[in-house]
């Protein structure tokens, strides 16, 4: 019999590498990794403003990460200032920001390494609700603006040629990816949650040929990764959010190993 | 007359102090087919990102009829390795279309082999004819294209024309087209705009080629190399270099054109290396 424990971290794991992997492979794509990077980043601060005003911290997660998106999606309106110094600006300065605002609260011992490492074993069932429900949520949305948003990746020229809504659609996928993001802290933690995105999109890309394939594909690691990576700490007692990232990284490793091998015949 | 597909009034635009559009007025005419043609620089690429919407003039209007179906064949299309893309899939990038489709535009472009291709693979002359088959499946009213021939041999340059040909008298579509290849250009169009940063001269190919303006930016000898698709001309008389009547507006600023020629082959030459 599979402890509840377990079964709720596998539950949460695997629902969250399905979110995960058509949103990796559209940040592998666009290349935006530095971008979700950013947004998990200023989520350490949403945790601080949670416990400061009193709302539940995944609350607070989300909605800094939304923030994080929209003050991005403006500041990118300029061009004085290249868009990865405006990330790293906003990365770095909301991280320390989070890390003073925690300093504040008065009482309660914050576990930082569970925010930044995550903590899958300790995943609910409410957080597996909001999971099931944004996750949901945010691939209805995906799969809804899934061609005109390819064509702005292929071409943000064809596309706005061909009357489809360019910058809309970029605001739209930077928050959904904010609200992916924000849901995802709780178990993979700020530091490992673009690992988590990019990783199985980057394994799924030597066997896609198209990039429906190369979306499910990443959705594919990305569930391998989770099982193997709560195996690993189940049998070897190592930390579950790094065992997941570094089973995922080994699978990239073993696809590009399996890739050159066909090549060769 | 009916109300053109889509003009632009007064388009005005500057990249910081440098000023990229002044006063352009254009407009397009349904099944018309319209040629762009200036120096590097000139800004015309510009001109018709601004005319698609892709580039918010300073001031000015760009009208569009409503709902107007615009295909866009961009000077080069560079496909992201990252992005496993094969021809079908790019075919029907913004509306979707059955394998069978797909396999008749392909086959009226001669890249019927290339659709399980990845995009990624393709030479420039089959990526080309791969834009043109997705244009051709879009059925639109305008087909605009941007330097359609670069990166393709002379030969498969003269075929991409042809094609461009067909692909008008099969849709009935209007066609604004930047080029650089003058004389296999000036042959099928129905007006030539000669522009750089403003309308020079516009009209059909013959009054165009004989417009003073036209052939300092060209230089003497490229412009006559357009004589080859019609009768001679005697071209002595406009040499001297001033501006003729139908311009419509204020010349009297020193455009040294007799230097444009040159530093457009220099330019050239230096994006060549």
């Amino acid at each position: 019999m599979m402890d509840d424990f377990l079964f709720r971290a596998v539950t949460g794991g695997v629902l969250l590498a399905c979110v995960c992997g058509p949103f990796g492979a559209f940040i592998v794509w666009r290349r935006m990794a530095f971008f979700g990077d950013m947004l998990a980043h200023s989520a350490l601060l949403g945790v601080a403003l949670g416990l400061l005003i009193g709302v539940d911290v995944r609350l607070g997660m989300i909605a800094t990460c939304l923030a994080s998106a929209l003050i991005l999606a403006i500041g990118q309106r300029q061009s004085r200032i290249g868009s990865d110094t405006v990330l790293g600006m906003l990365a770095h300065s909301t991280l320390a920001l989070g890390m003073v605002a925690l300093a504040f609260v008065q009482g309660v011992a914050v576990d930082i390494m569970a925010y930044l490492f995550g903590d899958i074993l300790a995943v609910n069932v409410t957080d597996i609700w909001i999971l099931a429900a944004g996750g949901a949520f945010a691939i209805a949305v995906l799969i809804w603006m899934w061609r005109p948003l390819l064509a702005v990746t292929v071409s943000p020229e064809i596309a706005a040629a061909e009357s489809i809504p360019v910058e809309r659609l970029r605001l739209i996928f930077m928050l959904l990816m904010a609200l992916v993001i924000g849901m995802a802290i709780k178990i993979v933690g700020v530091l490992l949650i673009t690992a988590l995105l990019i990783v199985p999109a980057a394994s799924a890309r030597f066997f896609a040929r198209t990039p429906e394939q190369m979306a499910i594909g990443a959705a594919v690691f990305g569930v391998a990764s989770v099982m193997a990576g709560i195996a690993l700490s189940w049998h070897v007692d190592t930390p579950a959010g790094p065992s997941i990232v570094i089973s995922a990284a080994g699978l990239f490793v073993l696809s590009s190993i399996v890739m050159m091998g066909l090549r060769r015949n | 007359m009916t109300a053109p597909l889509i003009e632009g009034r007064g388009l005005t635009l500057s990249y910081g102090s440098e000023r990229v559009l002044d006063q352009v007025s254009l407009s397009i005419q349904a099944g018309e087919i319209m040629t762009l043609i200036g120096p590097n620089g000139a800004g015309k690429s510009t001109l018709v990102k601004t005319l698609l919407g892709l580039q918010k003039p300073d001031s000015g209007d760009v009208i569009r009829k409503n709902g107007l179906r615009i295909g866009y064949v961009p000077q080069k299309l560079a496909i992201d390795q990252v992005l496993p893309m094969t021809v079908k899939r790019f075919l029907t990038l913004t509306r979707a279309a059955a394998r069978s489709a797909c396999e008749m535009v392909l086959g009226q472009v001669g890249a019927a082999h290339v659709i399980d291709a990845q995009m990624s693979s393709l030479s420039g002359g089959e990526s080309q004819r791969v834009m043109l088959a997705r244009a051709l499946l879009l059925r639109p009213e305008l087909l605009v294209l941007d330097e359609p021939t670069q990166g393709v041999d002379v030969s498969g340059q003269a075929e991409l024309y042809r094609l461009i040909d067909d692909i008008r008298a099969e849709l009935n579509c209007a066609v604004l087209m930047i080029s650089h290849d003058l004389h296999l250009v000036m042959a099928k169009t129905d007006k030539v705009v000669c522009f750089n940063r403003h309308v020079c001269c516009s009209g059909i190919p013959d009054t165009v080629r004989q417009h003073p303006e036209y052939r300092s930016l060209f230089g003497v000898r490229e412009a006559d190399a357009i004589g080859i698709y019609t009768h001679e001309h005697d071209h002595e008389h406009d040499l001297s270099g001033h501006v003729v009547g139908d311009c419509g507006h204020d010349h009297s600023h020193d455009h040294g054109h007799s230097h444009h020629h040159h530093d457009h082959q220099k330019q050239e030459a230096e994006t060549t290396k």
